[in-house]
C-alpha cells in the first residue's frame, strides 16, 4: 500500500504488524514501545527489544464513531462514521485499540471474534497516503 | 468505626450546572461564597485555600487555587492547585484534609469550577506526537465516548444487557435530577426518548453520554474539635478519601491510552483499578458496601453507573442490570445511586466535579435534599477516576 505512516514507531505497513516492545528484565510487553523505565514496579529496567506484536488476536469489546471525531483527527469530508475495535493479543497479553477496516459494521462484531491487523489508509492529504493499522475479522478476509 | 482521621464538612456550596458561557471564576467564587454562607463563617476564617484547577481556561485555570483566593481577596493563606483531570475536586480534598489532620490547617476552602468549550472534549493544543491523548484522536478518531462504548459493549456480550438497560439509568437519573435545583437538565426523560437520540458511540446514544458543562462547587472543610465548637448539627465528616493509582498490570482499557498493561509475564494485581479506588475507602473506614446509605459514582455513560455498582461491591460481576431493575438503586431503593441526578443531569464540569458528588452527599445526610431526600441516610460514598490513572473517592458520613 502506497504511503508513509501518520506516525512513525507504531507499526510495520510492509509485515502488517504493530512493533511493541519486550523488556529485557522482566520479559513483559509494552505498546506503544517502552522507553524510560519498564511498566512493572519490580523491575526498573530500562532495556527493551522491539518486537513484533501477534498479528491476530480476538475482539476484547467494540464501539462506533458515529460522530466526526475532532481534529487532530483528520476526517473524510464527508465523514463516514467507522467502527474502533479493542482486540486482546493473547501471547502478549495486550489489548490494543484500533479502526476496523472500512466495510465491518458493529452488527458484524462480537466480543471474542478473531481479528488481524492489516495496514490501511488513516486519511490522504496532498503529500499521499497517510497509513494506520487497522483491525479486520478473520472470517471476512478469507 | 470511627475513623481517626475524620474532618468535618462546616459548608457546602454550588453554582448551577449549564452552559452559561462566563468566566470560570465567576462560578467558583460564587460556590465559595455559598459555602462560606452555609457554614456561617466569613472568608478571613479560611486558613487554607484547595483549587481544582481547569486546563480549558488560560493559566488562571492552571493555578486555580490562588485564582480563587485572589478573586475572593488574598489574605495569606496557605493554598494549592491540584490537576488530575476528573479526579482534580478529590485531590484537593485530599490535600485540604491532609493539612487539617497535620494540624497545620484548620478551616479549609476546597473550591473547584468550570467553562467548557461544545461538543467533544479534545485534547490541548499542539502537534504532540508523544502524548497518548493527542495520538488517540490523531490515529483513531477515539474521543472519550469511545471508551465508553466499548465499556457498554462488552457488558452487552458477556452479561447480556439490553439497550433498554442502559436507558433506564438514564431514566433513573434524569428523575432524580429533575428535583435538583444546581442540575443542569432537570427533565423527565423516558427509555424511548433515550433510545431515539442519535448514536455517539455504539451502544451508546447521546442521552446515554454525559454533555460538558459549566458550573462551580466548593466545601467548607475544618477540623472536628472547630465543628464543634462552631455548633454543627449533625456531625458531618469526611472519613477517608482515595486518590491511588492503578497497579500494574492494568488490563482494563483506559482514557487515553490506546493499549492496556500486559499481563504476559506480571501478576494480575488482587483488583483492577476502579474496585481498588473503593476498596480502599472500606479499608481505611473500617466499612464494607453493605454500610452504605447512597453512592454518588461518575455516570459518564449510562453503562458506566451499572460497572460502578459492580466496581462498588453493590453486587457481583454480570448482575449490576438486576440490581437497576428491581429498583434498588433509585431514591426510595435499598441503596441509591446518584440522587443528584449524577452526571446524566449535570453534565460534567471537570474540576468541580468530585467536588458536587460530596456536596449532594453532605445534602442527603443533613436531609436538605429536597424531593430526592435518601431517607435516613447516614453513609455515603463518592466514586470516580481521573485521566491517566487518578482514583478519586471519597467516604462521607454522619
Amino acid at each position: 500500500m502506497d504511503g508513509v505512516q501518520a506516525v512513525e514507531g507504531f507499526f510495520d505497513p510492509e509485515t502488517q504488524s504493530l512493533i511493541g516492545s519486550k523488556c529485557q528484565g522482566c520479559g513483559t510487553y509494552a505498546f506503544p514501545a517502552k522507553s524510560g523505565l519498564c511498566g512493572n514496579p519490580r523491575c526498573m529496567s530500562d532495556q527493551f527489544d522491539l518486537v513484533p506484536l501477534s498479528r491476530r488476536g480476538t475482539v476484547w469489546s467494540y464501539t462506533s464513531a458515529s460522530y466526526q471525531p475532532p481534529p487532530p483527527y483528520v476526517a473524510a469530508d464527508p465523514f463516514v462514521p467507522f467502527s474502533i475495535a479493542a482486540v486482546e493479543l493473547e501471547a502478549e497479553g495486550l489489548v490494543v485499540l484500533g479502526q476496523v477496516v472500512a466495510g465491518v459494521a458493529n452488527a458484524d462484531l462480537k466480543v471474542g471474534m478473531e481479528m488481524e491487523v492489516v495496514t490501511d489508509v488513516l486519511y490522504s492529504d496532498d503529500e499521499g497516503n497517510k497509513l494506520v493499522w487497522k483491525f479486520r475479522p478473520v472470517e471476512v478476509a478469507k | 468505626m470511627t475513623s481517626a482521621k475524620r474532618v468535618a464538612v462546616l459548608g457546602v456550596g454550588m453554582h448551577p450546572w449549564g452552559k452559561w458561557g462566563r468566566n470560570f471564576v465567576e462560578y467558583g467564587v460564587a460556590a465559595a461564597q455559598a459555602a462560606l454562607a452555609d457554614a456561617g463563617i466569613a472568608w478571613t476564617d479560611v486558613d487554607y485555600v484547595a483549587g481544582a484547577d481547569t486546563i480549558r481556561n488560560g493559566y488562571p485555570g492552571f493555578i486555580a487555587g490562588a485564582t480563587f483566593a485572589q478573586a475572593l481577596g488574598f489574605q495569606g493563606t496557605r493554598v494549592s492547585s491540584s490537576y488530575a483531570a476528573c479526579a482534580s475536586g478529590a485531590q484537593a480534598i485530599a490535600n485540604a484534609r491532609a493539612q487539617i489532620l497535620a494540624g497545620l490547617a484548620e478551616v479549609a476552602l476546597v473550591v473547584g469550577a468550570d467553562t467548557t468549550p461544545k461538543g467533544f472534549f479534545t485534547p490541548v493544543g499542539g502537534e504532540r506526537r508523544d502524548d497518548p491523548d493527542w495520538l488517540r484522536f490523531h490515529l483513531l478518531g477515539a474521543t472519550n465516548p469511545t471508551y465508553f462504548g466499548l465499556y457498554a459493549r462488552r457488558r452487552m456480550d458477556r452479561f447480556g444487557s439490553t439497550s433498554e438497560d442502559f436507558a433506564a439509568v438514564k431514566v433513573k437519573n434524569a428523575r432524580h435530577g429533575a428535583a435538583n435545583p444546581n442540575a443542569r437538565y432537570r427533565k423527565e426523560v423516558t427509555i424511548e426518548e433515550v433510545l431515539a437520540s442519535p448514536m455517539v458511540a455504539d451502544p451508546l446514544h447521546l442521552q446515554e453520554i454525559c454533555a460538558t458543562s459549566d458550573g462551580g462547587a466548593a466545601l467548607i472543610i475544618t477540623s472536628v474539635e472547630f465543628a464543634k465548637r462552631h455548633g454543627l448539627q449533625p456531625l458531618v465528616t469526611i472519613d477517608a478519601v482515595s486518590t491511588m493509582t492503578p497497579v500494574y498490570p492494568n488490563t482494563v482499557i483506559e482514557m487515553p491510552n490506546f493499549a492496556t498493561d500486559s499481563s504476559a509475564t506480571v501478576a494480575l494485581p488482587e483488583r483492577g483499578f476502579r474496585p481498588s479506588i473503593t476498596a480502599a475507602i472500606y479499608e481505611e473506614a473500617g466499612i464494607g458496601p453493605e454500610d452504605l446509605s447512597m453512592a454518588e459514582v461518575y455516570d459518564l455513560s449510562t453503562a458506566l453507573e451499572l460497572d460502578w455498582y459492580e466496581d462498588l461491591g453493590l453486587c457481583g460481576e454480570g448482575e449490576a442490570e438486576a440490581l437497576l431493575r428491581s429498583g434498588a438503586t433509585a431514591v426510595g431503593g435499598r441503596i441509591p445511586v446518584n440522587p443528584s441526578g449524577g452526571l446524566a443531569s449535570f453534565g460534567e464540569a471537570i474540576p468541580a466535579q468530585a467536588i458536587a458528588q460530596v456536596v449532594e452527599s453532605v445534602l442527603q445526610l443533613r436531609g436538605q435534599a429536597t424531593g430526592r431526600q435518601v431517607e435516613g441516610a447516614t453513609v455515603a460514598i463518592t466514586a470516580n477516576q481521573g485521566l491517566f490513572g487518578h482514583g478519586s473517592s471519597v467516604l462521607i458520613r454522619c
